[in-house]
């Protein structure tokens, strides 16, 4: 009996494991994958060139993507192509990260957000502008107007990718 | 197939072919797969891109004997080339041994590869044949996984390149096979694109203005074998693997080219499955593995913002939207009301089942059912045209196309295609024509007669006309005489539809008196104008002369998938005659806006049904796109007209309408969607997994169609009416005689909404010899006024010395109303 109500007395003085969500927030781990953002370049443009392979990887068809080409006057990737709509169901999402893995441009990222709650299922379907970061401060937010001749590639420059 | 077979061995798997084969070609039948890049089973081989490297092996011969030397074993002694050999221009022998599968070839493979990938972009993520790539799935299958080059070093080129406004070149993506090229040159002799400078610096140009003027031009992006060539209607429109793909026929001309229509949701359509391009289906009985940019780009009116969704009812002067009883309730009134004074005006867009229960319902009310087209001998090539088993694509030596009064070219591309090419294979092509057309180059024997003398001059082959026929007349009879088959085509150039109706009577005559029918590669054919024109004909509907006249006594008029007010003012006034107008359409015109009643139909991707092509060829489409709003197919519509009326009518299955229509018309005995959606394997094998074979041509796999029989190759006794008065070529002192041709862009309701293809629509351009314009003191670009029909029309003066002097040329559909030649006067705009 002693024995028990020692084990009683022991976690009494114990720091608990619960805490006071949501005032506190328990840090999660460096591969956690929360919720997906978008990403942009630090002078604003998007990553995401609309290329759809992230759609293709998903084993859940959670991600819906229909792109269209940038131009000048109106550019939202430095690439020729971006994004038109981007859309991701999360409650068909799995948090699998394969959108991530996928993604040429490193454009999708699953971040640390797990706060996920909506009250109806179209509430659910993630847009473009809910998943896209905030323009990085010295940026420009998209559509940008950019000088003829600047970006003439048709992605992104990226580096050796060896 | 009489030829002695060639014996080969690939990998150890003996393989039998008809010599000439391609080693290629004889793996592909052989289940193996060699990679290509430059090789297309449809051009001639050049062994440009050295992909196709594989080891060749010959039996040694014995000089002396001729025979094979053996080994100790009795086995032919095999001679090894000491290099590699490129598959695709090396034609099989007796006793080759072929290795596909050695390590010599998989280490060419691989360096031919990483040669052709040193300056490639590498952005399939945004490439639009990212997915369908041959470079891509070859580099997956036989590419070194490293490259040895330096990625820094990688060329830049232009990556956006307009060709034209319809295609895209991508400079770097490309890999110099030259099959764009070769296209042009070879199938579609458009040369109008070519290399420009040499090695690295080297890239496809465009030698013509506007850019890339070919009507062919879509079936590059189909055969390049990479993403260098890309059209502008499916820029960055999907990625491959994301679309379904519905069969369809193509409804712009009388082909009927088998298509698929590459479908996907859209967020900008409110998440409706949206037609995102259009492919060709093989069918090497019709269109092989091509199209035409009308079939690729026209599609567009689908979508088109002045799609009606709702019926209508005209109250106190307006069209009101209405629910479709009250609609139906109304029109079933009036006809009871009017009884047999029913007019329906029907359109060849419809289908089979459509115009079947279009027929029943007039039929039936004692009306009169009218086809609106200016062409007319359906009832003829009912009878006496091409039967089962013709296939213009294997017509050669011994038989004589003759082809009359149509520039083919733009009447039906893929008929051209496919006539040059059998001209090319031996065929004997008689091209009658006032004027010179893309098709003289290929003929044998040309002959020219004066606009309103094509009875004449096919009156020269008549097998008891005599006297001293003058050359080249003399020859081409001769030809005709002396051919095994003969199958006569003609079209419209120059001819209203009394002209046309004497034409066609005059052809399927000269058929029957030298015995040219009820065979096969026999026969006559009409180049309509329309998808359906020919089933329109077959389920009883035929053109008549006074149309106006008829409509403006109708008391009740039904126009179904037509615009013959938009079409011709006098049509117009007409209608404003007639009693009740009930109009039946996919679009808002100037009909409809004239109409009494308004029932909006399904645009043909939206339903299913069949299409009788001009080779009497039926075949069937499916649906591809839901129905927008309140819309039902056209059969359905009348069908409930006719439920109102106490009849009884198929609304729900188009299968089961056709069912009924093989029961009343001999023709289409037996016929039914089963036989339709029947395949059969085609060579040379494309659109499977091996894309860099053939291209991105869909496999057909929803059905071939099958072949009319005629009533000649039915054994049945001919019912030819009497030979309809010979038409009067209008001429007038003072007055110009103006001829109609047919364009392939026109300025037809439904091609108008395809903004892609709008600068190269018809202009009302009136085309006349120099010295023609000169008695009218009229020069190039100048705008002249015609007075049509009293009301004055404004045209844009264009020469042409190749034309015949008082005569001029206007296009059909470009908001002129000249459907026969006719006299005009003719006066430069003050």
């Amino acid at each position: 009996m002693l024995e028990g109500l020692l084990t009683t007395l022991k976690s009494m003085v114990k720091k608990p494991v619960t805490i006071e969500y949501p005032e506190q927030k328990r840090p999660v781990r460096p591969r956690f994958k929360g919720r997906h953002s978008l990403k942009r370049y630090e002078n604003g443009l998007e990553k995401c060139i609309g290329c759809s392979l992230c759609a293709a990887a998903c084993p859940v068809e959670a991600i819906f993507v229909e792109s269209a080409e940038n131009t000048d006057d109106e550019r939202y990737s430095p690439g020729e192509r971006y994004a038109r709509t981007y859309e991701i169901n999360m409650l068909r999402c799995i948090f699998c990260g394969f959108c991530e893995d996928a993604c040429p441009t490193e454009a999708i990222v699953l971040g640390d957000n797990y706060e996920l709650s909506f009250t109806d299922r179209a509430a659910a379907i993630y847009t473009k502008d809910m998943l896209l970061d905030p323009v990085p401060p010295g940026g420009q937010p998209t559509p940008q107007k950019t000088p003829v001749g600047m970006y003439t590639r048709s992605i992104p420059e990226m580096k050796d990718p060896l | 197939m009489t030829d002695k077979l060639v014996h080969l061995t690939i990998d150890n798997i003996p393989v039998s072919v008809p010599p000439d084969t391609l080693v290629v070609d004889a793996a592909k039948q052989a289940g193996i797969n060699i990679p290509v890049f430059c090789y297309h089973p449809k051009l001639h081989p050049v062994g440009m891109c050295r992909m196709c490297l594989v080891e060749i092996g010959r039996p040694l011969l014995d000089r002396a004997s001729g025979e094979f030397v053996r080994d100790a074993d009795g086995a032919p002694k095999l001679q090894f080339s000491p290099k590699l050999e490129t598959a695709c221009t090396t034609p099989v022998t007796e006793g080759m041994v072929v290795i596909t599968n050695s390590q010599k070839v998989a280490d060419a493979r691989r360096e031919v590869l990483e040669f052709i990938l040193t300056s490639h972009p590498l952005d399939c993520p945004i490439c639009d044949k990212g997915g369908e790539c041959p470079l891509q799935n070859l580099t997956m299958e036989h590419g070194p996984g490293q490259s040895r080059f330096l990625f820094d070093e990688k060329m830049h080129l232009d990556k956006h390149v307009p060709l034209g406004e319809l295609i895209y070149l991508d400079r770097e993506r490309c890999i110099q096979c030259g099959r764009c090229v070769r296209f042009q040159n070879e199938v579609a002799d458009d040369p109008v694109i070519a290399f420009s400078q040499r090695g690295r610096a080297l890239e496809i140009i465009t030698q013509s203005t506007p850019g890339f003027d070919s009507i062919f031009s879509g079936n590059t992006t189909d055969i390049c074998p990479v993403g260098a060539l890309t059209t502008a209607d499916f820029r960055f429109a999907a990625r491959p693997w994301e679309l379904k793909a519905a069969a369809s026929i193509c409804q712009h001309c009388a082909v009927g080219c088998n298509i698929v229509f590459n479908v996907r949701r859209e967020a900008l359509q409110g998440g409706r499955m949206v037609i995102k391009r259009v492919m060709p289906r093989q069918n090497e009985q019709v269109n092989e593995i091509w199209i035409c940019d009308k079939g690729r780009f026209a599609y567009h009116y689908v979508e088109s913002p002045q799609r009606l969704t709702q019926p209508m009812i005209r109250k106190d002067g307006a069209l009101i939207e209405a629910e479709w009883d009250e609609a139906l309730d109304l029109v079933a009134k009036k006809l009871t009301a009017y009884g047999a004074s029913l007019v329906t005006l029907a359109g060849g867009r419809l289908s089979n089942e459509d115009l079947f229960n279009l027929y029943s319902l007039t039929h039936t009310q004692g009306g009169q059912a009218v086809l609106y087209s200016y062409m007319a001998g359906g009832d003829l090539t009912a009878q006496v045209g091409i039967p089962p088993q013709t296939d213009l694509g294997k017509l050669g030596a011994g038989c004589v196309i003759l082809v009359i009064a149509c520039d083919l070219h733009e009447e039906a591309p893929l008929w051209w295609l496919r006539i040059k090419a059998a001209a090319q294979r031996g065929a004997s092509l008689i091209v009658l024509n006032p004027r010179t057309t893309r098709l003289d180059r290929y003929a044998r024997h040309v002959i020219r007669y004066e606009y309103g003398a094509e009875l004449a001059a096919l009156s020269a082959f008549q097998p008891q006309s005599r006297g001293d026929l003058p050359e080249p007349v003399r020859s081409a009879v001769k030809t005709f005489q002396e051919a095994e088959n003969v199958i006569i085509l003609y079209g419209s150039e120059g001819l209203g539809l009394q002209e046309s109706k004497a034409l066609a009577h005059a052809c399927a005559g000269l058929l029957i008196k030298t015995y040219h029918i009820g065979r096969s590669n026999n026969g006559l054919v009409a180049a309509w104008h329309n998808a359906n024109l020919q089933g329109a004909w077959d389920m009883g509907f035929s053109p008549i002369n006074n149309l106006a006249e008829t409509l403006s006594k109708a008391g009740v008029t039904y126009v179904v998938a037509t615009d013959p007010a938009g079409d011709d003012p006098q049509l117009a006034e007409a209608l404003q005659h007639s009693g009740f107008l009930v109009v039946q359409d996919i679009l808002m015109t100037e009909t409809v806006k004239m109409a009494d009643v308004f029932l909006p139909a399904q645009a043909y991707m939206e339903r299913g049904g069949s299409y009788t092509s001009g080779e009497r060829r039926l075949q069937r489409f499916y649906p591809a796109v839901p129905p927008p709003g309140n819309t039902l197919p056209d059969f359905a519509i009348t069908a409930r007209i006719s439920q109102r009326l106490g009849r009884t009518a198929e609304e729900q299955s188009p299968a089961r309408i056709l069912l009924q229509i093989a029961a009343t018309n001999p023709a289409y005995a037996e016929m039914d969607y089963q036989l339709l959606a029947q395949v059969h394997e085609q060579q040379p094998l494309m659109g499977r997994h091996d894309l860099y074979y053939g291209g991105t041509t869909y496999e057909n796999r929803q059905g071939l169609g099958a072949h009319l029989s005629t009533a000649a190759s039915r054994v049945e006794p001919l019912n030819i009416p009497d030979a309809p008065p010979p038409p009067v070529f209008p001429v007038q002192e003072g007055l110009l005689t103006v001829v109609p041709t047919t364009r392939l862009y026109d300025r037809g309701s439904l091609l108008i909404h395809s903004n892609l293809l709008h600068q190269r629509l018809a202009h009302p351009t009136l085309t006349m010899h120099p010295k023609t314009a000169e008695a009218y003191q009229l020069s190039r670009g100048q705008t002249a006024v015609m007075l049509l029909e009293k009301t004055p029309y404004r045209v844009e003066i264009d020469l042409d010395e190749d034309l015949p002097h008082g005569i001029a040329l206007l296009p059909r559909s470009v908001g002129i109303p000249l459907n026969a030649p006719q006299a005009v006067k003719l006066r430069p705009e003050s």
